[in-house]
């Protein structure tokens, strides 16, 4: 199982990350490398074992609609990198 | 005649447009979907955010039972199915108002699924399916400012939302339209979501092809993103359906796209091709476990429902015999529906209390951007009126002023009471706190205090009918050589005699009877 070069770079800008040519070839292997042992488990046969989403036995996790309230602007800021009046400032989004 | 002009339309046309709508409900809760902060519009920004709306690493989002049960309850009044088995899913993507970097929504496994909706358009009912019912969270909101700059507020994030999916099944701007009020009414009415529009509760997608007229295979198509109002849904397809059928006709290809409607030059702008945007990888969200509903508590939410507006359209039609114009009008809001039934349960006529309400009432409601659920005048107020109408103590002129009279006096009453009674609390016990605010307000009281009342003394009546008779030999003559139209000139000549205090019944008859 191999992943093309292409792939590497569409799953590189979904992702928002820049790579270098020489990045793509080594992350192409390397990704394909773990499809392959996939592969592997995937001679295991698994009729008649339900698929599962979720590795915990739980299920029906749920709260109340009640109230527990908020952060101050302070601390809900303290890590933003700019702001302005109780916002976040960030660069234009759209042109 | 428009209505004959249109299957000639039809048949000239040589496209078929196909809608299918998306329809965000923001659901009516106190809290986030999946955490504890407050849901508030119009806050001061950023202040109702926590690590879990704020998308903090470690953090653990836990979904409110309310959200689950809102969603169920709108699948069973839409006839879903309810999975017994669902969960949610992760939709990846990056933008400043998503500070996870991804949606909760649900994609394989929807609460709901296979239901439908009736709508009404041109006086035919029409079934729009329903493709699923999904919970997910919202998203914040951008404020991109002139400056060169935008402005990002989270307090939106994580509100809960219901997207109700629609099946293709819609082939005009008009039903489009319809379907988006239907969808309104309906969570209104089962108290899931206020339905605010301008507030953006209630938002859709709009998804819209064209395809030549008995094709079966559907056109490419567009998405129409973010229309936030019944005007801008129709209009929108309508310019959509017009700039589809342009390109095609030219000999172009519709581009499988994202467009966006500018309300103000009323056309639509692409935004995004579709093959890059959206490429989301949907998996399942490992931090929130699966939801297994126990078939006991879907039919505990079954048996809660209210009396829906089609069924209660149809029962008005039918049992209580109004028109559909007014079965249409009360049974569209839960409010109205509920003052109507208690003024009928308290022994008003289904006819004149419905005609009452769309008629005066409405008109002083909207003056004072009221509605019938807040109205300061209850029902059983209107309903004494209509019966000293009826029994003959004043005419329907006389009726009108005591009955404006009464509102100003209720809506005062209420206004001075240190009990204030809120239409958040449902209509029925609104209705129950206004009762002993306003009870010194009554039809009677006013008539009395006003002094207005009708004569029920014939000699009267007859005396002052005599006397326009005699007065107006000429129109006399006329109405005996059969000039029939008349006999309003006469009557009305007599109540302005009579300061309008005797029944025009009787004026009338007695007329007929000395001319005849």
């Amino acid at each position: 199982m191999s992943i093309s070069s292409s792939d590497v770079s569409h799953i590189a800008r979904l992702a928002r990350l820049s790579i270098t040519d020489k990045e793509r070839d080594l992350f192409g292997s390397q990704l394909s490398d773990i499809l392959t042992h996939i592969k592997k488990l995937e001679q295991l046969d698994t009729s008649g074992v339900e698929p599962t989403s979720h590795a915990l036995l739980l299920e029906n996790v749920d709260r109340a609609d009640v109230v527990k309230g908020s952060l101050s602007e302070d601390e809900v800021l303290a890590n933003a990198p700019d702001r302005h009046e109780g916002f976040y400032r960030v660069p234009k989004i759209i042109e | 005649m428009s209505a004959q002009a249109k299957p000639q339309d039809k048949a000239n046309q040589k496209y078929e447009t196909v809608i299918g709508l998306e329809v965000h409900a923001q659901m009516r809760t106190e809290t986030k979907i999946f955490c504890g902060c407050r849901v508030e519009f119009g806050a001061a920004p950023n202040t109702l955010t926590c690590p879990v709306s704020t998308g903090m690493p470690g953090v653990l989002p836990v979904l409110h039972r309310k959200a689950l049960e809102f969603s169920i309850r709108t699948g069973l009044a839409m006839d879903c199915k309810i999975a017994p088995f669902s969960r949610f899913a992760r939709k990846n993507y990056f933008y400043p108002d998503l500070p996870k970097g991804y949606q909760i929504s649900q994609y394989e496994l929807p609460i709901c699924e296979h239901g439908h909706i009736d709508i009404e358009v041109e006086g035919a009912t029409k079934r729009i399916g329903i493709t699923r019912i999904h919970m997910e969270d919202d998203a914040g909101k951008n404020i991109h400012d002139p400056s060169g700059v935008s402005l990002v507020d989270l307090n939106r994030t994580g509100t809960p939302l219901m997207e109700i999916v629609s099946e293709p099944d819609m082939r005009t701007p008009e039903e489009a339209g319809a379907y988006m009020r239907k969808i309104r009414t309906i969570v209104r009415y089962l108290g899931v979501s206020d339905g605010n529009m301008e507030q953006g509760s209630l938002r859709c997608d709009a998804n819209i092809s064209i395809r030549p007229v008995g094709q079966v295979e559907f056109g490419t198509k567009v998405e129409l993103k973010n229309i936030n109002s019944f005007r801008f849904v129709e209009r929108a397809i309508a310019y959509e359906i017009k700039r589809q059928t342009s390109v095609i006709e030219r000999g172009g290809e519709i581009v499988q796209e994202t467009r966006l409607y500018d309300t103000d030059r009323n056309i639509t702008v692409s935004m995004r091709a579709k093959e890059e945007a959206h490429d989301y990888r949907y998996f399942p969200d490992p931090d929130l476990v699966p939801m297994v509903v126990d078939p006991k508590w879907i039919e505990e939410i079954r048996a809660g429902l209210p009396e829906l507006p089609d069924v209660k359209r149809k029962r008005y039609l039918n049992d209580l015999e109004i028109s559909e114009d007014a079965a249409a009008f009360i049974s569209e809001e839960r409010a109205t529906a509920e003052w109507f039934e208690a003024a009928v349960d308290k022994g008003g006529e289904p006819k004149s209390v419905a005609n009452w309400m769309m008629g005066e009432l409405t008109r002083r409601l909207n003056d004072d951007k009221l509605s019938f659920a807040n109205c300061p005048v209850i029902p059983i107020k209107l309903v004494e009126l209509i019966n000293d109408i009826d029994s003959g103590k004043i005419n329907a002129r006389q009726g009108k002023t005591v009955f404006n009279s009464l509102y100003d006096r209720c809506k005062s009453m209420i206004e001075e009471s240190p009990v204030k009674p809120s239409p958040a609390d449902g209509s029925l016990a609104f209705i129950g706190k206004v009762e002993p605010v306003t009870s010194r307000a009554t039809s009677s009281v006013i008539r009395e205090e006003l002094g207005i009342k009708q004569s029920t003394d014939t000699g009267t009546i007859e005396k002052a009918v005599q006397e326009v008779l005699d007065k107006n030999p000429d129109e006399v003559e006329r109405f005996r050589g059969g000039d029939q139209k008349l006999m309003g000139f006469f009557v009305g000549q007599v109540m302005k005699a009579t300061r309008g205090e005797v029944d025009a019944k009787t004026v009338n008859e007695m007329i007929k009877k000395k001319l005849g």
